[in-house]
């Protein structure tokens, strides 16, 4: 059962091109994330990262090219089916209900019907208690449970998206620059729950903070120009003579 | 639990005044009849506030037109009472009201049958303002017209509105509108006992009504309402349908609006267009403001507390009314964001 879930998860990019203007910003890109898999994906300004997440969840349509998960052609489905499929992304800004409190956040979060009258209706079940609790432990808010989620900090704040991004219970991570403006610690600790995330579901990182991606502890796809300039372990690309040129510059 | 007991506290001070109406008129502790009609005008008001505190405190609606919610509420009832006046009138037809028989109408309109029943009347003053809550709110908020342009467009509608109920041949009495009512379900409608039980009727909705709004506002659905004020698009990120849910507790808050004028009218004994006047709807969006909107007793608070100001005021210095009211609404925005409410929150424990 286990293995027939995780066999959903896996996404595959094959020869994508995306043109702006006659601007290539994706050039016959081809990416494989398996199943489960905790995947980095690093790039200078303008090497295509945003606009590959852009593919993948339907805010961009590719001029050519396969894009597929979980055996669905994404390339024909619009934003709402593709989040639906089970593709759940994090964009750079946070934004969490500041007026509710972290479980009322993942609450609303949580896969249930959205009507009104079924929002009128809705009764905690301790089924989705559980869930709620069982996310709160993991994204570290358990103890601040019933405070205001505008009382968190920056990182807290991060955390709490990607918590609310769990509750709606994707195969697929698209995570966009999460640690974006944490201190050393909270990188460290969101650096581990992404870990912690990946094995039950595929996770995509896209980050500029060289320190973080060697902390994910993955496999590391570097972008230039809108293709996989290299592909391997952060020791590997770190090493490779085209990274260091266009990328690492140093 | 605290404060439970002061609700509940003020409810029976409230519930007191008609009592001591009934008193002797000799009697210490006698209430005057002005008293009675005047608490229970604000009683009326304070059913108003909450209804445009749900939308705007709690979903972010500001709607600057829900006096015309109110009016229309009051017109529904205002027309049941012009059928009970029957052959009664100064011109003595047996069906048409007199303003008809000045006009020439031969026969009572289409859109008056129905009327001379209570409970159509009642269920119309509900359903009308839910109706055009409806239309208006599918239309705007179907286009995400949000924030100030919604407030100028709910504006323009009841303005709209009330240059339309000025013309006499829509058939609701124009310029004058209606008055002169007779009685209601049998009760004539100037004698102290009337007054009281419409005093009790309106304070039993009032509680009905804060009741509901604090049960709708603790559910999911008050969270969501509180998350599409906050973040709307966000909001909608998540999966949920914006339009359905404010479309949803606009068209609940223009009913309860309606309800709140079809009590208002029988005990003022009037209601004609200037009811629709925009300086209405944005008189009573100073109560909630002033009291405190996004809390409940905020909004009653406010409008418990302006119309009493008003009262007083307009008897000792009409002329400066409108300057304080201004006044008020520029003070709160700048040094009271939170309102009253939030100002004795701020002094309690």
């Amino acid at each position: 059962m286990s293995s027939a879930k995780s066999l959903n998860g896996g996404l595959y990019v094959d020869g994508v091109t995306v043109t702006f203007d006659g601007f290539r910003a994706l050039n016959n890109l081809s990416l494989l994330v398996e199943p489960g898999e905790l995947r980095a994906v690093i790039g200078p300004n303008g090497a295509g990262k945003t606009t590959m997440m852009d593919v993948i969840t339907g805010k961009t349509r590719p001029d050519t090219g396969i894009v597929r998960f979980a055996a669905r052609d994404l390339t024909k489905l619009d934003e709402a089916a593709i989040a639906t499929l089970g593709i759940g992304r994090k964009f750079q800004k946070p934004t969490v209900f500041d007026a509710l409190t972290v479980f009322e956040n993942l609450e609303l979060a949580l896969k249930a019907p959205r009507g009104p009258l079924a929002c009128l209706r809705w009764l905690l079940s301790g089924e989705a208690r559980a869930r709620i609790e069982a996310t709160m432990e993991q994204i570290g808010l358990a103890a601040r449970c019933q405070d205001l989620a505008g009382l968190l900090s920056h990182g807290q704040r991060q955390w709490l998206e990607i918590g609310m991004l769990l509750m709606q219970e994707p195969e697929l991570l698209l995570v966009d620059e999460p640690v974006a403006g944490m201190t050393d610690h909270e990188t460290e600790q969101t650096a581990s729950l992404l870990r912690g995330i990946a094995g039950s579901r595929s996770v995509v990182v896209v980050e500029h903070d060289l320190e973080f991606v060697r902390a994910l502890d993955c496999r590391v796809t570097v972008l230039h120009e809108g293709s996989v300039l290299s592909e391997g372990s952060i020791t590997h690309v770190q090493a490779d003579p085209r990274v260091i040129e266009v990328y690492l510059g140093r | 639990m605290n404060r439970r007991l002061a609700l509940m506290l003020c409810v029976l001070a409230l519930a007191a005044i008609p009592a001591f109406n009934a008193l002797p008129a000799d009697h210490p502790l006698h209430a005057p009849d002005f008293l009675v009609s005047v608490v229970g005008k604000w009683i009326c008001y304070a059913i108003l506030a909450l209804a445009i505190d749900l939308a705007w405190g709690y979903a972010g609606i500001l709607s600057l037109g829900h006096g015309a919610f109110f009016a229309l509420g009051g017109y529904a009832i205002g027309m049941h009472l012009m059928r009970l006046i029957g052959p009664r009138g100064v011109y003595g037809h047996p069906v048409l009201p007199d303003f008809m028989v000045f006009l020439g109408y031969t026969e009572l309109p289409w859109y008056w049958l129905g009327f001379d029943w209570f409970a159509f009347a009642f269920l119309m003053a509900l359903f009308v303002p839910g109706l055009l809550a409806l239309v208006v709110g599918w239309l705007a908020f179907r286009s995400r017209i949000t924030g100030v342009y919604l407030s100028i467009i709910t504006q323009a509608m009841t303005y709209a509105l009330m240059l339309a109920f000025f013309r006499n041949d829509m058939g609701f009495g124009g310029n004058n509108g209606f008055t002169d009512f007779k009685e209601l379900l049998g009760m004539p409608l100037n004698t102290s006992a009337t007054r009281a039980v419409l005093f009790y009727a309106s304070l039993v909705t009032l509680v009905l009504v804060f009741w509901g709004c604090a049960h709708l506002t603790q559910t999911k659905l008050g969270r969501v309402l509180t998350a599409i004020r906050d973040a709307e698009s966000r909001t909608r990120f998540l999966g949920y349908n914006v339009t359905q849910h404010k479309l949803f507790v606009f068209v609940l808050s223009a009913m309860i609006a309606g309800l709140a004028g079809a009590l208002y009218v029988p005990q003022v004994g009037i209601i004609n267009p200037s009811e629709f006047s925009p300086g209405n709807s944005i008189e009573a969006v100073v109560w909630v403001a002033f009291g405190g909107r996004g809390t409940l007793v905020g909004a009653v608070l406010g409008a418990f507390s302006v119309n009493a100001l008003k009262t007083w005021l307009t008897s000792v210095a009409p002329d400066l009314w409108l300057i304080v009211l201004g006044l008020l609404f520029v003070i709160v925005t700048l040094v009271l964001p939170k309102g009253l409410i939030g100002l004795l929150r701020r002094r309690g424990p």
